[in-house]
Formats: C-alpha cells, structure tokens, sequence
C-alpha cells in the first residue's frame, strides 16, 4: 500500500484537533476543562521553573529566601491543595451523567464493537432492533441520542471526540454513551482500546442530519434492498462466491450474521470500517483482497473471482444506496 | 547532632558506644583474615558468588541491558511510526513488540533496576557488611536473568504475547489468543514476580534489621527510607498481579471462567486486580528513584536535604495513596459516578507528596550552590521532565478530560514523561554519582554531558508532540495511520527525538565500556562528596570495621570517621565466628542484637534459579512432566541450600568489638527469619485479600446464580482440624523451647500432625465441594471456589514439604532446644496456612448464604 494513501473520509482530520474542537454540548464542557488545565498546567510549570532557576542563579539572599521548610509548606502543600481541590470540584461537576438508562423517548442506538468493524442496529421505543447498519452511526441534530454500547467479542472503546469521551464496549455490560451534534455534519470516530490485530483500523463515521432528513433516511434504511435488475449478474457471483453466508441482504436470500448488513452499502461513506472510500474500485478491491488492505481482519480474500466478476459485484453492491 | 537516642529500645546500654573509636593497634592478620574470608570465588566459580557488590553490578547490569532491548524495540516502533501506511513492521509483529517494549520495560528493566539499586547500595550505606540473605538475593538475580532472557527471546520465534503490557482479557483468552503467546507473558511475568518478591523480603529485613548501630530511624538515609516504603509496596500489590495472572492462565488452561462473561465471569475483574498492581507499580518505580534524588541532590547542592521528615512521610504517603487510585486506569468503562469521583480525589490527592519532594529538591538546591557536574544535570532534568509528567497526570485525573485522552498518544506522552523524569534520569544520574564507589575510574564527565543533553533533548522531541498528536485523535497501539490527518509531522519529530534519545544511551555506553572497572582492589572513591556511609573506604568485606552512626550525613559531620573505621576501630574489625558474618540490629535504634554468621558462595541457588525458570517456561511450552520435574528439583536445591542454615556456632557468645558481646544465634522478632517469614506471609495473606475481593465481586455479578455450599458437617469436621493444626503449630515451637527435658520428638511430632491435620481438613473440603457438584468449569462461583481452593491446596503441599523437612532434620539430630529456629518458622507458616484456611472456610461457606 502507497504510504501516502489519505484517510477514508474528509471526518478524520487530525486539525483543528477534534478532541478540542467540540460539536456538540457533551463535547463543549470538556474542551472547557482542557484549556482550563492547559492555564493552570502552565502556570504551575512556570512557577516550577521560576523557583528552579533563583534556586540555582539567583544571588545568595534571594537564594536563602527559598532554601527552607516554608518552601516545602506553602509551594509543595498549600498551593497544590487550593488548586487541585477547585479543579477536583470542576471535573467532579461534570462527571455526573455517565451511564443514566435511556429516557423515554430519547433516540437509540444500539453500536456492538466487533472485530474489527461496527455493529450498528436502530432500536424502536420498545427498545427492539428496527434494522441494522454498520461502521455509521445516523443521529439527528439538535437533542441527545443514548448509543447503546456492547461487545460480543473483546473490549472496544468508541471515541466521537467532537461529540464526547470515549466511553467502552465490554462484553457482559452494556454502557450508555449519550452524544449530540448541534449542526448537521460527518463527524469522525475510531476504536480506542487495543482489540488486537487490525484495532489501527477501526474507525467509523457519525453523521449528524437535521430532524427531517434523518427520518427520511431512517425510513430509507429501513426498507429492503432494491437492486435494479440489470446487475443480476453481480448478484449471481455474490450468490456463487457463498457472500450470503456471512452477509445480510434485506429483501434477498442473503442472510448471514457474521458480517456487515450489507443492504444498503453502497450508500456508506467507507468500506472496511473506515479504511476505504466507498466506490466501485475500491469495492472490487477490498473484496478480491481485503487482507492486503486490512491484514487480519475476518473478510477472506477472493482470489478465484476474475476482475470481470469483481467488477460485476462491486457495481451490484455500489447500486445498494 | 544529637548522639544515640538515651531511651533503648533492646535493653542494650547505649553508654558502651562511647567505647568508640577504640584506641591502639589491631591485631596483624585481623584485615588478612577479613580478606580472605569474603574473597569471592575465582574463575568459573564467579557464577557462585553471592556477595552483593558482585550480585549488585550484575544486577543492575541485567537491567540495563533489558533497558536496551526495550528501547530497540521502541525505535522499532518509532520508524514504523515515522510515516503512515509505513511498511517497517507487519501488524502482527507490531503488537508483539509494543507489548513487550511495555513489558520489558516495566517488568524486567524498572523494578529489577530499583531493586538492583538497593542490593548495590544498601548495605554500604547501612553499614552492613552484607544484606541479611545474601544467596537469596543471588537467587532472585539468576532467577531474573534467565526467566527474563527466555521471555525476551520468544519475539525471536514470533511467540512474544501481543495483547498489551495490561493483557486485557477476553483479547488474551484462548478464544481470541488461542497461541502460546499469552502463555508467555503469563508465566514469565509470574516467574519475574517471585524475583521482585525475593527482592522486596530481603530489603525490607535489611534496613529494618542490618543498619550499623546508632542509625536510628530518624538517621536513616533518605534513600534506605525510600527502599523501605518500596519493598512494602512490592509485598502489598504484587500478590494482586499474581492472582491475575494465575487466574488468567487458569482460564486459559482449563476453562476456569473468571474473565468469561458467558459463563459469568466478568473482563473488569482483571482491570481491577491488574491495576490495583499496576498503578502502584509506577510509585514503586517512582520511589527508589525519588530516593536516590533526595541523596544525590544534597551532594551535588553540598548541604542536607532540606525538609527531610516531610520527603519521608511524602515516601509514606505515596505509598499509601497509591493504593487508592487504581481505577483512574478505568475512567472509560462506565464505573457508577461516586467511585469515579473517589478515584479521581485520590489521583490527584497522590501529586502532593509528590509536589513535596519537588519543592524539597528546590530548597535543597537554594540553600547550597549547585554543582552542574553530570548527576548534577540529570537530576535537574528530572525534576523538570517529572513536573510536567505530573502535570499532565494531573489532567488526567479529572475524569472528564480523562475521557478524551483515554489510550491516546496523550496518555503515551504523560506516562513517559513521569517515567523518564522520575525514574529513568534519576537512575542515570544514580549510575554517574555511585559508580566511583564500585568502579576504579568514574565515568567521564565529558561524555556525561553528551549523554544527558542528548537524552534530555531526545526525550522532549519525541514525546512533547505526543501530547498534541493524542488530541490530535491519535490512538495508542495502533500500528499504522493513514496519511493526510496531519499526524505525519508529529511522528516524524517524535520518531527523530527518539533517535537522539538512544544516541545519548549509546554514548553513556561507551563511556561505560571506557570507563567502569568493577571488582578491583581499589575504587575512585567519593568524587562528588557525598555524606553517606557508602563513601567510607572498602573491601569486598565491605567497611573494615562498622562505624556507629551518629548523624545523617555521617561522613560530613563525624570527624575522622573514614580513617577511624578503616583502622579497624569500630564493631567487628575482625571476624570473630571465623567465617562471614554482619551485624544485627534493632528496627528502631538499632542497637546491636546479636551477630548474625552469613552463608558463603554455593551453587544450591543458581541450580534452584535455573530449575524455577525451567518450570516455568517448561509449563509455558505445555511440557508439563518436565516442567513438574523442573519444579521439583527447584524445590530440593532450595532445601537443599536451607540445610546449611540453622546450625549454632560453636561460641554462643562473641566479642564485636571493645568487649560488647553478642549472641551468634537469635530466634523470634529479633532475628532476621522471622522478619523475612512474617513479611513472606504477608504476601500470602494479599493474595488471599485479593481472592476474596475476586470471590465477592463475582457474586456481585451473578447473585441469582451463585449456589449454596456443600453441608454443614463437612465445614465443622474442617474448621476443627484446622483450628487444631494452628494450635499445634504454635505449640510446637513452645515446646521445644520451654520444655528441653522432652527433647526435639515432641515438636516434631506436633509439626507433622499439624501439617497432616492441614491436608486433612483440606482433603474435607475439597471432597464436600465436588460432591456439591460445583463444577469449575461451568461458573464463575465455581471458578473462583475452587482458585481459592488451590491456593489453599498450594499452602497445604507446602507445609507438607515443611513438616518432612523438620522430620529430616529431626532424624540428622538438627531440632533440639538450642537452634529452635527451624521448627519456629515452620511452625508459623502452618499457622499463617491454618488462618488462611479457615477464613477459605468462613469466606466460601458462610458468605453470602450466611448473611440470609
């Protein structure tokens, strides 16, 4: 691979940095505290540095006021007392809302990390599974959405940094990680515990609707796949390649579970979880050899499909919008 | 200042220290024969020695190397991260080495460092002649060397573990690791943890029991004080890494599911028991590190330690602070709010003694004049480079920002920040201020500089970007990025820093090749003009004769002390047992107690080291008749090596100088075993704390489906029979003591029911629980029953080898009144093995059915 190859998506910028460049209310209170910290980091540096320097330069008599006790006392007890404790109450004030149940009518969404992709499913009031996507999450601007997170597998961690901490995936639990976007936008996000293997590649998008058009992409989503009938030739190998086993197809006879819902994958803005810009080529790609692009992940490479075939696929796949 | 303190603690008569210096010429011959006594072994007997200036460079020699090899990998690291998409180290590779870079360096290059630091220096600077278990020292090095050679060497062969320094599980259990990879780690870190045990037990009885007389604990050198709070540290949060690590390997070899959540395990147990390991862990580096500051920046300012008590009770408080916050590590997993809230206090709460010593260094610093020599340098490089790490955790104590930095290169940035600036330039400028005293030539201060402005440097360019790159969105442990994030310019200073870095070790190494001459006749001496006593003239013997200490700076403010006990004129200018020997004092005014004879080179311990480490990687390599064999052997070359011990010499009593005599033989709190027993036990009775804890919070998870436990007879039948072995075994020694007239059969015979009591109520047990039909592999109760089980088990086998080897001693005639000492320690370890064995009882059976 070039090692020039940009990322995936225009949502995973490393600047402005996105852990200080909030999107939302989660995130904003937090990028408060970060430059609240950087001051009195700062601060505390310089004093470090300036009693560490008359320690050592500066004439006897200014000397002689440091080297004692009282130091000790007022600048290696006091102070940090005073500043540690306002500080303390400041992050303690935020840190209240963790993992509240969700509220009656609040979005969810449930995210299962998965090696090494994202499991993504749309629940109902009920808190039933509407359907499934992956490697995206779709919320609507404007109010709180509870991303309901679990693991089946090994511990994941899912950071949004523009819209709030990392919060993890840890299998036999289920955390609640609430996020909001205050303006419709692509937003980036990646795995941030070590699950092994491919964990670099792990990555996902938010994307962040008004109100109305994230019903209307819900209700797209929603409804099964509708292939045009002139790709039956890229259905034909994805039925003879054994695709089906591993991945679903809403409205077909696709209907495995280990992988990515594929019914609307040619809507998705990357493939392999964030590794890829999604298009015909690079579909064709990742399908005749995923393991190049991504080693280690659990999508075996199809060798035996000859270009034509992998064109034909990763057109009919392209046209799942 | 002050001399002897007036109220004693032993009944000693303090007045007989006026005694000293005495006057007049020793005897000819007395030095010859102190020579020739501690003379180490020559040509390839050298593997045999146990002395601790040799065991002490080597030591610390094995450290550094594994400091290099963590640091190749690092640069491995650094150059595959130098660009995106970079194609310098596969992904598998990769993690396998990030995790062993962590492993390593934490593992086998920090602790080890430290601890190697105090088997060189403590008994020098106590006035000791050598630590109180010399072989045991010895025997944790070897133990070391090979276990963490062979560990190393599994990244040759593709088998390093890849899962982490932290192993989280389920990543390390056999569904998603199912190579021998994890086995590795598992094992080979168990393996280094009964080194670093060994270690801590030795250091613990050695300050508290081998200081030179009059060293009171308020003239304890600050860095023995920082050794002390250390060893504790070691002795109370290794046991938790053990039983993680036992746990996991449990479940991985036999199904046992703790971690497993399916089967009702739960992965946070491992954070839990890891972390109240692994954050204390880095105080445990921190502190040594922290004392060789506290030493070296008096010497190098020329003037005492400004606030000493307060660095002290910072030591004490680091120390019981840092037990506290192991869950900031956890800030992300969606702990209930009030935990977070308390461990957040406590992390920032444990800067203040940190802040303590920072200032304590600044007005030592003010109220000299600074000598900018190299430990001068690397100590004021430290204390900047530690202020900013400290700043930084200071920000990652609060929660909220924790919850953006959380395993990202910020968190990457931090860590080496403290560690680097509170351990590793601490330690470097620990090697330029003491190798005079080990080495004829002292290291070149020439090179010293390049060394430190290269590191110093490297250190800033490779990981000051790290922090913006975290923000920036940068994971940890990622092996490769994707180009166009603007992460490349970060890496690719971080990755120059961390090429000038290494340049500035590869240069302090050829000044170690150039310059350090160990083991000679003669050594440089005090060149930078220290106070302590590891300044005074030596031999291999250490100081000719042992001084007492009426001072904290000992050489500063007694005058002619270097020339007075070179001339012999202090306690034991001679050796009057014949053979090697130290003095043994009290813990808080060490007053002379009795002379304690010390062993002399063998190769019972380095065979023992070599079948442990054997058994261990045998047991990795799922070899396991042998690796059993291995154990065994192991097990009889340390029996083997305890035969020597506990034999009375033939004088009772001797001469330490100006007619004071002393005992050679002691038993009870006074000797130096029964410290190193009670502090062993201690580790013990954490790992059954941690047990418990890992018992209770499993029920926490799976109340509905925890079972009740077997019948109410079998728990009475064994609660008796383990009652009755707890008392026998305290009467043992009693009777053996007290009643001579019945000779040693008595004793023994209470030693050897009591040991067969034990296995007895365990036999009960273990029968009452598996006709309960608990089965281990199928919940997390019966998992955790049947670990604590096991361990109990474990104590049982021991004891039984105990009781056998009393049986055997007995037969050879070895037990009778006047060398009590074996049956007493052994009676102690089946008592602490009955307590241990009735709360397994009280905890399993009554807990939670009890509470209903």
């Amino acid at each position: 691979m070039q090692t020039d190859a940009p990322p995936a998506h225009d949502s995973f910028k490393g600047w402005p940095p996105p852990a200080m460049d909030p999107a939302g209310p989660f995130a904003a209170p937090l990028n408060s505290l970060t430059w609240g910290l950087l001051a009195v980091v700062a601060t505390v540096l310089a004093v470090v540095v300036v009693a560490l320097a008359i320690a050592l330069f500066a004439p006897r008599a200014w000397r002689r006021r440091l080297g004692g006790e009282r130091l000790v006392w007022v600048a290696g007890v006091a102070f940090p007392v005073v500043v540690l404790s306002a500080l303390l109450a400041w992050g303690l004030s935020l840190t209240h809302r963790m993992s509240e149940p969700p509220r009656p009518g609040e979005e969810r969404i449930r995210v299962t990390g998965e090696m090494w992709w994202w499991r993504v499913a749309y629940l109902d009031a009920g808190g039933a599974e509407a359907f499934q996507d992956a490697n995206e999450i779709h919320i609507p601007t404007g109010r709180p959405v509870a991303l309901e997170l679990e693991s089946t597998d090994v511990i994941h961690s899912l950071w949004i940094p523009r819209l709030n901490g990392k919060l993890d995936m840890i299998p036999g639990r289920r955390n609640i990680l609430r996020v909001q976007a205050d303006k419709p936008g692509e937003y980036g996000a990646q795995c941030a515990e070590f699950c092994g293997g491919p964990h670099a590649l792990m990555a996902l998008v938010v994307v962040a609707h008004a109100p109305a058009d994230y019903e209307a992409w819900k209700a797209r989503q929603a409804a099964p796949a509708a292939p045009s009938p002139n790709q039956a030739a890229g259905k034909a190998v994805f039925d003879r390649a054994g695709c089906g086993a591993c991945h679903a197809i809403r409205g077909t006879d696709a209907n495995g579970l280990a992988g990515p819902d594929l019914t609307h994958v040619g809507a998705r803005r990357t493939l392999g979880a964030g590794v890829l810009p999604n298009n015909a080529g690079t579909m064709a790609g990742w399908i005749g050899d995923s393991q190049a692009i991504k080693p280690g992940n659990r999508m075996p490479a199809y060798p035996v499909l000859k270009g034509r075939e992998l064109r034909e696929v990763a057109t009919y796949l392209e046209g799942l919008k | 200042m002050s001399g002897p303190p007036e109220a004693s603690e032993t009944g000693f008569d303090t007045a007989l220290y006026d005694r000293f210096p005495t006057k007049g010429r020793r005897p000819a011959g007395e030095l010859a024969e102190l020579e020739r006594i501690w003379c180490a072994p020559r040509r390839w007997e050298w593997i045999t020695v146990i002395n601790n200036n040799y065991v002490g460079v080597y030591y610390v020699g094995a450290a550094m190397l594994f400091f290099v090899l963590a640091g190749v990998l690092a640069l491995l690291m650094r150059a595959q991260l130098a660009l995106p998409y970079n194609g310098v180290l596969p992904q598998e590779t990769y993690n396998q080495v990030f995790t062993m870079h962590g492993t390593v360096m934490m593992f086998l290059f920090a602790v080890p460092a430290v601890e190697a630091l105090g088997v060189l220096l403590l008994p020098q600077m106590l006035g000791a002649r050598d630590l109180p278990f010399p072989r045991l020292s010895a025997y944790a090095f070897w133990a070391y060397l090979i276990g963490g050679l062979a560990f190393f060497c599994s990244l040759f062969f593709g088998l390093a573990p890849n899962g982490g320094w932290f192993m989280y599980p389920p990543l390390t259990s056999t569904t998603y690791s199912p190579g021998i990879n994890a086995d590795f780690w598992l094992l080979g870190i168990g393996f280094i943890e009964i080194s670093a045990i060994a270690g801590a037990i030795e250091i613990i009885v050695g300050v508290l029991k081998t200081r030179a007389p009059g060293m009171s604990l308020d003239k304890l050198p600050i860095f023995a004080w920082a050794m002390l709070v250390f060893a504790g540290m070691i002795i109370i949060a290794f046991p938790s890494v053990i039983l993680a690590t036992t746990l996991l390997e449990l479940e991985r070899a036999l199904g046992w599911p703790f971690f497993d959540a399916a089967r009702g395990g739960d992965p946070m147990l491992w954070q839990h028991l890891f972390w109240f390991f692994g954050h204390p862990e880095v105080y445990i580096i921190f502190l040594p590190a922290a004392g060789a500051m506290s030493t070296i920046v008096p010497a190098v300012a020329r003037t005492p330690l400004v606030g000493h008590w307060l660095v002290v009770l910072a030591f004490l408080a680091t120390g019981f602070i840092s037990f506290g916050v192991w869950a900031h590590h956890m800030f992300t997993t969606g702990m209930p709010g009030v935990s977070i809230g308390l461990f957040s206090a406590a992390s920032m709460a444990v800067s203040l003694p940190a802040g303590v010593q920072v200032f304590a260094w600044i007005a030592t610093v003010a109220s000299g004049r600074m000598r900018f020599n190299t430990p001068g340098l690397f100590v004021l490089g430290s204390l900047l480079v530690f202020v900013m790490g400290g700043l930084t955790g200071v920000m990652a104590a609060m929660v909220p920002f924790d919850w953006q930095a959380h395993d990202t290169y910020f968190i990457v940035a931090h860590l080496h920040y403290v560690l680097i600036g509170g351990m590793v330039f601490p330690l470097f400028a620990a090697i330029y201020y003491w190798t005079p005293m080990s080495s004829a030539r002292p290291l070149s201060e020439r090179l010293g500089r390049w060394v430190f402005w290269l590191m110093f440097a490297g250190m800033h360019l490779a990981f000051l970007p790290m922090h913006l790159v975290g923000l920036m969105g940068m994971p940890r442990r990622i092996y490769t990025y994707a180009g166009g994030r603007d992460w490349e310019w970060p890496n690719l200073i971080s990755t120059l820093g961390a090429f000038v870095f290494a340049a500035g070790v590869l240069i302090w190494i050829i000044d170690m090749i150039r310059n350090f001459r160990p083991f000679g006749p003669k050594d440089a001496g005090n060149v930078y003009e220290g106070g302590g006593l590891e300044w005074l003239p030596t031999g291999l013997y250490s100081t000719r004769s042992i001084p007492i200490v009426r001072s904290l700076y000992p050489l500063w403010d007694q005058k002619n002390l270097g020339r007075d006990v070179a001339a012999g004129r202090y306690f034991l200018p001679g050796t009057p047992t014949g053979g090697r020997e130290t003095l043994v004092t009290s813990p808080i005014n060490a007053e002379p107690q009795h002379l304690l004879p010390m062993p002399v080179p063998s190769g019972w311990h380095v065979w023992a080291a070599v079948f442990t480490a054997g058994f261990f990687l045998l047991l990795t390599v799922q070899a396991y008749v042998a690796s059993v064999a291995s154990g065994m052997l192991a097990i009889a070359c340390v029996l083997r090596w305890c035969w020597f011990l506990d034999h009375p010499q033939k004088q009772r009593t001797v001469d330490v100088g100006a007619g004071i005599e002393l005992s050679t033989y002691a038993t009870g709190p006074s000797s130096t075993g029964w410290w190193a027993m009670v502090t062993t036990l201690v580790v013990g009775g954490m790992v059954l704390a941690m047990s418990v804890f890992s018992y209770v919070f499993l029920w926490s998870r799976n109340m509905e489906a925890w079972r009740p436990p077997p019948g109410t007879g079998s728990l009475a039948a064994a609660g008796a029979m383990t009652l009755a072995a707890g008392v026998l075994a305290w009467l043992a020694n009693h009777r053996l003591v007290r009643d001579a007239r019945h000779g040693p059969w008595q004793a023994v015979a209470m030693i050897l029911l009591s040991g067969a009591l034990l296995a007895a109520a365990f036999a009960v047990d273990l029968t009452a629980w598996r006709g309960g039909g608990l089965a281990a592999k199928l919940s997390a109760q019966g998992a955790i029953v049947y670990s604590i089980l096991s361990w109990q088990g474990f104590f049982v086998a021991v004891s039984a080898i105990m009781a056998l080897y009393v049986l055997l001693r007995g037969l050879f005639g070895y037990v009778a009144a006047d060398r009590p000492a074996t049956v007493q320690l052994v009676g102690l370890f089946l008592g602490y093995t009955a307590g241990q064995g009735l709360v397994g009882l009280g905890l399993m059976r009554l807990f939670p059915a009890g509470l209903s």
